[in-house]
């Protein structure tokens, strides 16, 4: 299973409602069903992601979530997700606050913009970073609100979101000692844990 | 020629007429005393008989779903490209049935049946019958044939309503439903257009209040138009642009009212063939059956409530150029299903075809429909215990 992945189902209770917000190919929501229980959907707009869950078994609906999450209800799942998607849509904060209506809890995965190779790229070659991990150029690029960590954890105050745990990870979602010693520096990848 | 039919057909099939006995209470107030439903089976009903796939029709449809019913027919049943062999609704996994509805023209009892009372036909006397109706007559059909739970019932249009209907009133009698290009009730628009069809064939001289059969004609105009209303309604403005453009048939305008514009040719074919094949009477009474149509309406029109009745798990796919059952509407249900916490998935399949793409190949959707048929097939019992 992908590391982040196996990160997040660790903070997911047995038999519990889960919704994945751009689930893939449903992988984890598969995995949490048959290890833990859990009902729930996945959200999926890429139609080869869509057929992969429908094999597998995992309830998936086509939704372009930029629309919107109006239709669902208020507190109706214990956990929503959303893994590597936030800097992808038109208005995370929006997302965000939307993710937090509908779930009692949620997780929220994204690539820092503040690490240091990041910083690096811009800083002496003066042009947009561009890596194996983030292979587009600015033109292409679907992630077009990228943030760093401090940049979210900004939001989570002015929005009054509580995070109640964070684990920082390099691009392979491998803990690193020395990611602690400033994070917002050395990270790449974030998993938080957030409620209101 | 050895074998005249393509490899994945399932190749010649023969209807039955299968007679039911006991009075059939109709949501009207009125009952048939007995009637008979026209079947088509194809593929094997396995040993505990869990494999049974109910297909339901849309307002033109039929028992006749996949195969040939001779060697020189020329083409295969309404719905060849989804069942066969290998095709998404596997025959080598699935026992399928189709029928013909109650108040259909195709040899289940309907309004040009002979009513028993009278010696006559029954014409505008036979009673409305509504989607609940159906599904009523459906369940018998699957008591007779020994099927307790269907692996599935799926159905596309006025066909998906009975699959959704059926999940609701006989929750525990299916596993899976597959609601292909429906919708929860119809709109203000969908009953219009019902109208004027039902005002083209009731108004046709030759209609004679439903009573032609003893007068040996048929309201062929009435039907006719109602066909060439609806058909339009089948396909989208870009496929009709794409289909026929502003082709003229001879090249040039001809400054009087014979059809020149190739669309104007396509209607008038497809209208008349059709008003020599169908019977009006039923033609007016499916429509009412879609007007009437509304699960929700017994739930204090809460869709969500509806949906909690039932048990089975859910697809629903929609196509982003149909405007008879748009995608906001499968997505109505879909959210219902979602607000009433039960197992849903979804697909909009882009296609420029309009209502009619679920009748269609496409290929995504063939393989969204394979790939949930799939788990389908996963969850037949005898499968699961290492077949």
């Amino acid at each position: 299973m992908r590391a982040d992945l196996d990160i997040i189902q660790q903070w997911i209770a047995p038999g519990s409602r889960v919704l994945d917000l751009g689930c893939g190919d449903g992988e984890l929501l598969h995995y949490l069903k048959q290890q833990k229980n859990i009902s729930g959907y996945g959200l999926e707009i890429e139609p080869g992601n869509i057929t992969a869950c429908l094999e597998k078994g995992v309830s998936v609906i086509e939704k372009d979530i930029d629309d919107g999450l109006a239709s669902i209800r208020a507190n109706s799942f214990d956990t929503v997700i959303m893994t590597q998607a936030l800097q992808i849509m038109e208005r995370p904060d929006l997302i965000v606050d939307e993710m937090l209506r509908i779930g009692k809890e949620c997780i929220v995965t994204f690539p820092n913009f503040g690490h240091w190779r990041a910083r690096g790229y811009l800083a002496f070659r003066g042009k947009m970073p561009v890596s194996k991990f983030l292979p587009y150029t600015w033109y292409n690029t679907p992630n077009i609100h990228f943030c760093t960590f401090k940049d979210f954890e900004r939001l989570c105050v002015e929005r009054n979101i509580y995070i109640q745990e964070r684990t920082v990870v390099d691009h392979e979602h491998c803990h690193r000692w020395w990611i602690k010693l400033w994070p917002n520096m050395l990270g790449e990848i974030a998993i938080y844990r957030i409620t209101r | 020629m050895p074998t005249p039919f393509p490899h994945d057909s399932v190749g010649l099939v023969q209807p039955q007429l299968i007679r039911f006995d006991q009075p059939l209470q109709l949501a009207c107030g009125r009952s048939l005393e007995s009637y008979e439903l026209i079947v088509e089976t194809y593929g094997e009903l396995n040993e505990d008989r869990s494999n049974a796939v109910l297909i339901c029709h849309a307002l033109s449809g039929n028992h006749h779903i996949a195969g040939y019913h001779s060697e020189d027919d020329r083409k295969p049943g309404w719905w060849d490209s989804a069942v066969g062999p290998g095709k998404p609704i596997d025959t080598n996994k699935f026992f399928v049935i189709g029928l013909n509805n109650l108040g259909g023209c195709h040899g289940s009892t309907g309004p040009n049946s002979v009513n028993p009372a009278t010696g006559k036909p029954y014409g505008p006397d036979f009673p409305i019958v509504t989607v609940k109706d159906w599904v009523n007559s459906q369940a018998r059909l699957a008591d007779h044939f020994g099927i307790a739970q269907w692996a599935a019932i799926i159905g596309g249009s006025l066909g998906g309503m009975q699959a959704l209907q059926w999940s609701i009133d006989y929750p525990e009698r299916l596993r899976h439903c597959l609601v292909i290009a429906a919708a929860p009730k119809l709109s203000a628009q969908n009953i219009a257009f019902n109208e004027v069809a039902r005002q083209a064939i009731s108004r046709d001289i030759e209609f004679h209040d439903g009573h032609y059969y003893e007068r040996e004609t048929v309201p062929k105009t009435g039907l006719m138009l109602a066909r060439m209303l609806g058909h339009i309604t089948y396909l989208s403005a870009d496929g009709m642009r794409e289909k026929f453009g502003r082709e003229l048939r001879s090249g040039s305008i001809s400054f009087d009212f014979t059809p020149q514009f190739e669309v104007e040719s396509y209607l008038r074919y497809q209208g008349e063939r059709f008003s020599t094949a169908f019977d009006a009477n039923t033609y007016l009474l499916m429509t009412k059956a879609l007007d009437y149509y509304d699960p929700a309406a017994e739930y204090g029109n809460d869709l969500s409530k509806a949906m909690e009745q039932t048990r089975c798990k859910f697809m629903l796919i929609s196509f982003t150029t149909d405007w008879r059952f748009a995608p906001d509407r499968s997505r109505e249900i879909v959210d219902a299903l979602v607000d009433a916490r039960k197992p849903v998935s979804y697909a909009e399949i882009d296609a420029p075809q309009g209502h009619d793409a679920f009748l269609i190949p496409i290929p995504r959707y063939m393989e969204v429909f394979g790939a949930y048929m799939k788990q389908v097939a996963g969850d037949i019992p005898a499968v699961k215990e290492g077949n």
